[in-house]
């Protein structure tokens, strides 16, 4: 239970610096805290008691003692969508740069409404 | 007040995450689909390892796109930076002889590794997107340790194209061949060989290039628009 608590965590650290954090970049850091959260919190569910890597390495290894491959299929796509998301936030932010020359998004005027 | 609210915007969405999440059992076999590719994995599609049979052959078709979002996320960048320098004013350390000597050295290492890995996806963990980042690193590393180095685009995109295109060859043949899209038409083999699986080595290999290819040129795009290079 403990890491369900602590992925939750994760993903609220995350938010936070999303909603508080100023400066573009770590704006772009929490949001792939929240990510990271989401990958723990997934592999945890498919987590069994005593469970090894679910992979036939060698002779007498049966599917019982295996943990569940599917939430790791799923998060091992998910680090990838989660890689190209951050890049294409880095590579705005190079541009805001270079737009407004500050990352405190007070002052980027253009943001507000 | 800001910073009141957020924290009960965060107490709330983490208040309702954890009682959503109380009531899942931790440690318990919870599997219904992942039982059957546990058991079906080895006779069906001859590869040891399951993460590996799901991502490339049960769900070719999800990694397919996957890879997609990929190489749009790449164009993307491009499209977003492109026509950008860096100021020529903006001054770096340049790198020491020990840093630029290491990263030649290291260089055809790293992308043995990386090889390793994407040739050895069916059989140990790891895998194309693992191989691929681990070849990007050695990219990373190069970009940084040579000044003035360039990664060749022209040979970058071609080598994705020619892998996306396989990855894509290979469905298609599961479809003439055999019923359905990627269907594992090759002989399977002996399960755990390196020569075994079907095609699943085959798109391994291909996404690993693919992946390879992509973040080295992510990587490059980035680095030459911040150096103030051309």
């Amino acid at each position: 239970m403990i890491y369900y608590i602590v992925s939750i965590i994760v993903m609220l650290i995350g938010l936070y610096a999303v909603l508080m954090k100023k400066n573009l970049i770590k704006i772009v850091v929490g949001l792939s805290l929240i990510d990271s959260g989401t990958h723990l919190l997934l592999v945890a569910i498919g987590f069994i008691k005593g469970g090894t890597a679910p992979i036939y390495s060698e002779p007498g290894l049966t599917a019982d003692a295996m943990v569940d491959p599917v939430p790791q299929a799923l998060v091992l796509t998910a680090i990838v969508i989660g890689v190209a998301v951050t890049a294409v936030a880095l590579a705005m932010v190079i541009r805001i740069y270079a737009q407004h020359k500050t990352l405190d998004i007070r002052k980027i005027r253009s943001l507000k409404w | 007040m800001k910073k009141l609210l957020a924290t009960f915007l965060l107490g709330f969405i983490g208040f309702y995450l954890y009682t959503a999440f109380a009531g899942v059992p931790f440690g318990e076999s919870k599997m219904k689909v992942g039982k059957d590719y546990l058991e079906t994995t080895v006779p069906k599609t001859g590869a040891v390892n399951t993460v590996t049979s799901i991502v490339v052959n049960y769900r070719g078709f999800d990694t397919l796109g996957e890879v997609t979002v990929l190489f749009l996320a790449a164009t993307g960048l491009g499209a977003i930076l492109f026509g950008m320098k860096g100021k020529p004013e903006d001054k770096h350390r340049e790198p020491s002889s020990i840093l630029t000597t290491g990263a030649k050295a290291l260089f055809p290492i790293i992308v043995l590794l990386g090889a390793y890995i994407f040739i050895h996806g069916h059989l140990t963990p790891g895998g194309g997107f693992q191989g691929g980042t681990i070849i990007a690193t050695g990219v990373l590393m190069l970009i940084l340790g040579i000044k003035k180095f360039h990664a060749n685009h022209a040979l970058l995109s071609i080598m994705e194209s020619l892998a996306g295109i396989t990855f894509v060859v290979a469905g298609i043949l599961g479809l003439a061949f055999g019923k359905t899209f990627l269907e594992n038409i090759l002989p399977l083999g002996t399960p755990g060989q390196v020569f075994s699986a079907g095609v699943i080595p085959i798109i391994y290999v291909a996404v690993g290039f693919k992946v390879g290819a992509e973040l080295a040129g992510v990587l490059d795009t980035m680095m030459s628009t911040t150096r103030g290079e051309e």
